[in-house]
């Protein structure tokens, strides 16, 4: 390891020190991240855990998974903003796993407060919540929280890299480093010297850096804030980007799983024999549920796990859909532990005669990224490098050593391109797979991939929900709101795989999108109910968010109808009190779509509105009816990003999560037979495709000093909307997902 | 067995039955071409047959001897882009990625047809290859932009 790699956090700030080759010189204090992870290779100079500089360019660290959502351009822009370097010769990359990109925000989104209301209070529970965050070392891609994250550390290190290159000009130059500029990768003199950064790197070598050196004003930017080729495009057009699948190594053998269809069932028994005998096949793997063979190429061990013959015990949960709804339901005959809203009294106010009441539910749903869970690794010289398509590498290294009896510190993580990441790529399950089959190929590098089938069958899934609301309606608008939400907890699901434990509290994500929304409702009471139900469970995008907005979003359409209110009207008058910020959402994406006109004949429209991850989202959508089946028009999306570090990325990712979401709402459903899951691939668990999806038109608004999530956000409105419009065009209130159940959608 | 892959013979020695996706990514190390399904569902792994699109998870590698198989990789190349590619990247389309090379490769053998397609010509000729992230929108307009500059060439 080269000297940067034991550079320690010896002061508040780290000294410059030379390495081979070149310069690492940093800008860390202490209390702002772990030890610089990264070396510095011949000829490269390591600046801080976010910016290497190559004679050719500069390479930034973007330590978040780059999994569709142009983080990894967005990231690198943060730094070379404030460093002024020339786009065209910047480069980005996903970093090893490393304690210095802890991601401070993912902790704090936990936090039972609504994220509208931004008190004092929460501020400083954030604070804390960081501070624990960073002592777990959890670098992590979720919750929506990426800019949140770094907008000021990133830019910090910009900023750093920046003044002391600056400051090693002015000393070659023998003049003021007032007098200095930069622009595009150099420093320029007022005599037009120019001197790029990379030709600095050996004099930058002795210069310590600022220890708070000054941000640009926003109006002075000239990356950020306007749309940004991304870094991966032409990688991504030209089937060169290499996602964790496209790992090859020399000598590389394939490998694949089969495992215990019934989820959390373990193996009793298992004959190999006829697969042990397939020519190209090398060696049967058992695991603790399921056997993994290794073969030459991936199609001979996909043949050979079919010949295997397994006993398997049995899953640990009612062996229906009904049956683990049924037990799901149950969880509302006993106390709720997360009533994380009561106002006024609900009780009372619901005593009434005009009380509506209704119950819906959801699914389980699978995340079905395009490219299925796949890991490779080699364990070789007591060290072990894993090379996972993940959007957890503290955790991959972690789970990783564990199972194959190393230190943590004698594991690597690389993390390809993710082909899709949903949430399901927080997982390390398929990880810890290729890392024991590593090790009982020690020596050779082993890409394990999953079938399709397994990928789908074998999914940490978005658990169904069940609830049951009551409400009533005064002259001006709903007076009373009364909702319950039973579900097995996401949260203690992922604490327990993670942590090992669950910490005590209220499950915030159980009800997070009904408890937190800025409806200024007298008389409103949310509360949640866990259950136990054993099917796995993970994030699934927007998490609680994605079945709660459909839940609540849909009956407050029923209110609304039920008392002669317009929907779009009636929430104003809700949120006017409450947030300005969602009003004006709600009025531009009104304003868009034309709200206040009808729509032409044959045509309905639907509405919804759901606050989350720091962003809240209005979403209309038309739709017709044709011969072959209802089709979805146009969809209107208005969401307030805080500050809009790239529109045209946000605007992708809008109308990626509307997409998601109405691919869901319209054909998502994960149902259970014998224990296990039915659907099996695309067939059975489709997708939207091209002739499918509507028209998009996105409004982005930006009424804050720092940005907010925007990967997830656009998904929670995208079923109540849809549900919203089917309704008033067919008169039929659809309580269930998916849609396609109940009405026929065009294909 | 030989096969003839973006314009070089290829030396193959695999069963008959393996399909094309794999010989592609596992023994010949092209990786541009996805496995997404399996099943022809999902089009991620469409390669051209003698300009036709196909898909590879379903082709036998015994059906693709003697005719010219064309992959993302003999498409085009970051330092050399066909214009499709161009039009792709304008359009900023891609997000994970990974569906994208099937989508080149079907729009590549739609525009090989016409260079004036219509709304439905793309709705057809697309409707087999499956986006997760949902770039549809940005799929048709940068087919459209790719037809507007081949017309124009
Ligand atoms: S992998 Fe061939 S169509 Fe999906
Ligand atoms: S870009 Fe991710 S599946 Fe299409």
């Amino acid at each position: 390891m080269s000297r940067a790699g034991r550079i320690t956090r010896r002061s508040f700030l780290v000294a410059t020190v030379a390495v081979a080759g070149g310069t690492a010189f940093g800008y860390w204090r202490y209390r702002e991240a772990g030890a610089n992870p990264l070396t510095a290779g011949p000829g490269e100079t390591v600046f801080n855990p976010w910016v290497i500089l190559r004679s050719d360019g500069v390479t930034i660290v973007a330590p978040r998974a780059e999994m569709g959502q142009g983080v990894q351009s967005t990231l690198a822009a943060l730094v070379a903003e404030e460093m002024d370097l020339d786009w065209a010769e910047v480069r980005a990359e996903h970093g090893p796993a490393a304690s210095a990109y802890a991601n401070l925000a993912v902790a704090a989104a936990g936090l039972p407060f609504a994220d509208y209301r931004d008190s004092r209070m929460q501020r400083l529970a954030d604070d804390a919540m960081g501070i624990v965050g960073r002592l777990m070392g959890v670098q992590a891609t979720g919750g929506s929280t990426s800019m949140a994250d770094a907008f000021v550390r990133m830019r910090l290190a910009g900023a750093a890299a920046r003044a002391v290159l600056v400051a090693a000009a002015a000393q070659r130059l023998k003049q003021n480093q007032l007098a200095l500029k930069t622009e595009k990768g150099a420093v320029v003199a007022p005599d037009g010297t120019r001197i790029r950064y990379g030709d600095l790197a050996e004099e930058a070598s002795g210069i310590a850096p600022p220890a708070n050196p000054s941000l640009k004003h926003p109006r002075d930017w000239t990356l950020l804030g306007k749309p940004l080729p991304r870094l991966d495009m032409v990688a991504k057009s030209t089937g060169t980007a290499a996602f964790g699948i496209d790992t090859r190594l020399p000598g590389m053998l394939f490998a694949s799983v089969r495992r215990n269809p019934g989820l959390g069932g373990g193996m009793l028994s298992y004959d190999a024999t006829t697969a042990q005998a397939m020519p190209g096949v090398k060696a049967v793997v058992p695991l603790a549920d399921g056997v993994a063979v290794v073969a030459s190429n991936t199609w001979i061990a996909f043949k050979a796990l079919e010949t295997v013959q397994i006993t398997w015990a049995p899953a640990p949960y009612p062996p229906t859909t009904d049956g683990i709804f049924a037990e799901i339901a149950k969880a509302f005959d006993a106390a709720p532990n997360s009533t994380l809203r009561d106002d006024g009294d609900v009780e009372r106010a619901l005593a009434g005669a005009n009380v509506l009441k209704a119950e819906y539910r959801v699914p389980y749903l699978a995340h079905a990224t395009m490219e299925p869970m796949n890991a490779a690794a080699l364990l070789k010289d007591g060290r072990l490098t894993v090379w996972a398509p993940n959007q957890a590498p503290t955790v991959i290294r972690d789970k990783c050593a564990a199972a194959v009896g190393l230190a943590a510190d004698q594991v690597s993580v690389i993390t390809p391109f993710l082909g899709g990441g949903f949430g399901r790529r927080a997982e390390f399950d398929y990880a810890v797979q290729a890392a024991l089959v590593a090790k009982a190929m020690a020596g050779t590098p082993v890409l394990l991939t999953w079938r399709r089938e397994e990928d789908m069958t074998h999914d940490f899934f978005r658990p169904g929900a069940i609830c049951r609301l009551e409400g009533e309606v005064g002259p001006e608008g709903p007076v009373a709101l009364k909702a319950a939400v039973a579900a097995p907890s996401v949260y203690a699901n992922q604490a327990r795989r993670v942590l090992g434990l669950v910490p005590p509290g209220p499950d915030k994500i159980l009800v997070e999108g009904l408890f937190d929304q800025p409806y200024g409702i007298p008389n409103y009471r949310v509360s949640g109910h866990v259950s136990g139900v054993k099917v796995p469970i993970g994030s699934w995008r927007s998490v609680g968010n994605s079945h709660n907005a459909f839940f609540q979003e849909c009956f407050l359409d029923e209110l609304a109808h039920a008392s002669g209110l317009d929907p779009v009207a009636m929430r104003l008058k809700l949120m006017a009190q409450q947030s300005p910020r969602a009003a004006k959402v709600v009025e531009a994406v009104a304003e868009l779509a034309g709200w206040g006109s009808a729509p032409a004949a044959g045509r309905a429209r639907g509405m919804a509105f759901c606050w989350s991850f720091g962003t809240p989202t209005a979403e209309i959508v038309e739709i017709s009816q044709s011969a072959q089946g209802i089709r979805l028009e146009k969809m209107w999306i208005a969401q307030d990003v805080g500050l809009a570090l790239d529109p045209g990325t946000i605007a992708a990712q809008a109308i990626s999560g509307a997409v998601y979401g109405l691919t869901a709402a319209i054909m998502g459903e994960i149902t259970f037979a014998d224990g296990a899951v039915q659907q099996q691939n695309f067939y059975d668990y489709d997708a939207l495709r091209m002739p499918q999806v509507p028209q998009f038109e996105t409004k982005i608004l930006a009424s804050l000093d720092h940005p907010t999530g925007v990967g997830e956000p656009a998904t929670p409105p995208a079923a109540p909307a849809l549900a919203n419009a089917v309704f008033a065009l067919t008169g039929k209130r659809i309580r269930s997902l998916p849609l396609g159940k109940v009405v026929t959608f065009a294909s | 067995m030989k096969l003839v892959i973006n314009g070089t013979t290829h030396e193959v020695t695999a069963d008959p039955d393996m399909p094309l996706l794999w010989v592609l990514r596992d023994e010949l190390g092209l990786t541009g071409t996805k496995y997404g399904c399996g099943v022809g569902q999902c089009g991620a792994c469409t390669v051209h047959l003698d300009g036709q699109p196909v898909r590879s998870c379903l082709t036998r590698l015994g059906d693709a001897q003697g005719v010219a198989i064309t992959t993302i990789e003999g498409i085009g190349t970051p330092e050399k882009l066909a214009v499709l590619q161009q039009a792709w990247i304008d359009n900023q389309v891609a997000q994970c990625g990974y569906c994208q090379s099937g989508q080149i490769m079907s729009a590549a053998a739609l525009l090989a047809g016409t260079t004036t397609p219509s709304e439905a010509d793309i709705d057809a000729a697309m409707a087999g290859n499956l986006c997760r992230c949902g770039t549809y929108p940005r799929i048709r307009a940068a087919i459209q932009d790719a037809a507007r500059r081949l017309q124009r060439a």
